[in-house]
């Protein structure tokens, strides 16, 4: 207590000081219980905190690397970029919004698609990322799922997606909410074909994307007290005009209610999808796509 | 005159007018013909100059307009003798969805949509027409019946949207809209969707994967309502007008922009104008949907739907 309002009070003085995110700097404060977490032991524990296990929100880069296998994940998709049809002005402009949101994340969208291997299972691999516009689905976003997913169809791969988003994105209409249809469509697809879909519900999931792929897992994991729902609580208080349960729409709350089959911490999340997928997975397909991927190696 | 908009109302007042003069003339016996004529030409004149050039959020009014026909009044004044279907075997009925059986002249459907109540009592029990998650799991399991007898399926969409409340979310309101979007890509009946009013964001997709998507003249399709996208990109609620234009929802929006397959035309000023010519509309562009799709194999259905749904969205490719 006494530390942390001792940094309180020398807060003003450094105010020149250079804003960081949580990877570059040296200490961040738990946004739950206050706890000062130094950078490596924050990055050791996957950017949750190691006092209280809350979860922070990261980055579809380093949820890859918390995933795969290292060095296994190949981007796919890269190639596609968000047109602006409604020609679509708020405070901003879209066009400005989606260049701001490329320069902050470094990516051309809210999602990050490729394949990887998960505990040596090959796999095709959807991560939202809620920099990029609070990880909202455009017409990109539900191309690139869909599209990855066939590809998970023809090479008889499963899918794994991780939510982190809003929903819909306003800014293209009409068309975002179709892309609801898209990759629901692509993922019964994928579901009559006997493929396996693992989803991941990180912090917050909803709206539009809860309404479609995100529920669609033959298993769905939530990450611990991540917002999970269709409806935000502001819309939902506004309409009710009651005040919310505690809890309400928390991964817990889920789970209770029976919309979730585990909640798993970010430190074990790879082992348990890797365990699901272990169990979803024919031991001698696996082989013979070794192989075959062996071959193609060296060019045979 | 309750129900009537804002925009309306110089019309109104004349139409108002002219059967004032026609009815004192007849009673009078006085020959007001020359007038009569002058004053409908002014009538006609006014009709073309509102509803020639209507906002798109006047079109969100007419949409809502509290006097426009809802999926049972269009059941009835098309004639499909309609067997209703309750519940879904889980939890409740919904009446904000209604579905079952139709007659309908040589063809067997089956028929659902969202049902908005006429007076605050009907209302209340259909909640407006948001519907919780145990409408669309009625929803599905009726569109399952319409797959094990081999019917076609015709939906009416016409909702604010998906219930936002404690109790929606606790069923799991998310998961039921997705398990219908997933459930209706692989349905192997012919499948016509037509928005008949309001369609709201994924409220009313949760019963709108279909082969064919119509569109009537005065309805709107949305990813989120107009006050819903002010409130939480313009700060402010009373932004609808400006956020009705910008998410461009109407009818020809939705047409140039690839969603819908075909605008279905209303009596000017709308289908609450003259009910029966509109259902005549519906019913015509339904049934010739209909005998297009019904030539089709469930697999050449199954696959097209998911092609139609795969080339919607706009984007660039490096």
């Amino acid at each position: 207590m006494d530390q942390v309002s001792w940094l309180k009070r020398r807060k003003p003085r450094i105010k020149d000081t250079k804003k960081r995110d949580v990877p570059d700097g040296l200490w961040k404060k738990c946004d739950s219980c206050g706890e000062i977490l130094y950078h490596k032991e924050l990055e050791k524990n996957l950017w949750t905190c190691g006092k209280c296990g809350h979860h922070f929100r990261i980055s579809a880069d380093k949820y890859m690397n918390v995933l795969t296998d290292s060095g296994s994940y190949v981007e796919l998709l890269t190639g596609l970029e968000s047109l602006d049809p409604l020609g679509f002005v708020d405070s901003k402009k879209y066009v400005d919004r989606i260049e701001a949101a490329k320069k902050k994340t470094g990516h051309n969208s809210a999602v990050l698609t490729g394949s990887a291997r998960v505990g040596g299972h090959l796999v095709m691999l959807a991560v939202l990322d809620f920099g990029f516009l609070g990880g909202s689905m455009g017409s990109v976003m539900g191309e690139k799922i869909a599209r990855l997913t066939r590809m998970a169809v023809e090479e008889r791969v499963p899918v794994i997606t991780l939510s982190s988003t809003g929903g819909a994105r306003m800014q293209e209409g009409i068309l975002s909410l179709m892309q609801m249809g898209k990759t629901s469509a692509m993922f019964a697809k994928l579901h009559a074909e006997g493929l396996p879909h693992i989803a991941i519900q990180a912090h917050p999931t909803t709206g539009g994307v809860t309404a479609s792929f995100a529920s669609l897992g033959d298993v769905i994991i939530a990450e611990p007290g991540a917002l999970i729902g269709f409806a935000g609580p502001r819309v939902i208080q506004q309409t009710i005009k009651q005040d919310l349960p505690d809890g309400f729409q928390r991964s817990e709350f889920l789970l209770e209610h029976g919309m979730v089959d585990m909640i798993v911490h970010r430190k074990e999340l790879k082992g348990a999808i890797v365990r699901i997928l272990d169990f979803f997975s024919d031991d001698a397909r696996d082989r013979a796509e070794d192989t075959l991927e062996q071959a193609r190696k060296q060019g045979l | 005159m309750i129900g009537w908009l804002e925009f309306e109302r110089p019309l109104l007042e004349l139409e108002r007018r002219i059967d004032e003069l026609r009815s004192f003339a007849d009673s009078q016996n006085i020959d007001v013909a020359g007038e009569l004529a002058r004053l409908e030409a002014k009538a006609g004149e006014l009709r073309k100059q509102i509803y020639g050039k209507l906002t798109r959020w006047q079109m969100t009014q007419l949409a809502r307009h509290p006097r426009r026909p809802y999926t049972l009044d269009y059941l009835k004044m098309l004639g499909i003798d309609f067997v209703e279907l309750h519940g879904d075997r889980r939890f409740s009925d919904d009446a904000a969805i209604v579905g079952g059986f139709g007659f309908w002249g040589d063809r067997k459907v089956v028929v659902i949509g969202h049902q908005k109540g006429r007076d605050t009592k009907e209302n209340i029990r259909r909640n407006f027409g948001m519907a919780h998650p145990e409408g669309y799991r009625k929803a599905l399991r009726l569109m399952k019946l319409a797959a094990k007898y081999n019917r076609p399926i015709i939906t009416f969409v016409d909702t604010p949207g998906a219930y936002p409340g404690i109790g929606a979310e606790e069923r799991g309101q998310a998961e039921a809209i997705a398990l219908n979007l997933r459930e209706m890509a692989r349905l192997p009946v012919p499948f016509v969707a037509v928005v008949i009013g309001e369609g709201g964001s994924g409220g009313a997709l949760g019963i709108a994967i279909g082969d064919r998507i119509l569109m009537m003249e005065y309805a709107i399709y949305s990813v989120i309502s107009p006050e819903g996208c002010a409130s939480i990109l313009y700060r402010d609620a009373a932004k609808a007008q400006q956020a009705a234009e910008a998410m461009k929802i109407t009818a020809p929006d939705l047409e140039s922009l690839g969603v819908i397959d075909e605008i279905i035309r209303e009596p000017v000023g709308g289908a609450h104008r003259d009910p029966e010519m509109a259902a005549r509309n519906v019913g015509e562009a339904i049934q010739r949907h209909l005998s297009e799709l019904e030539k089709l194999s469930p697999t050449e259905l199954v696959d097209r739907r998911l092609e139609k749904f795969m080339n919607m969205g706009k984007y660039k490719e490096a």
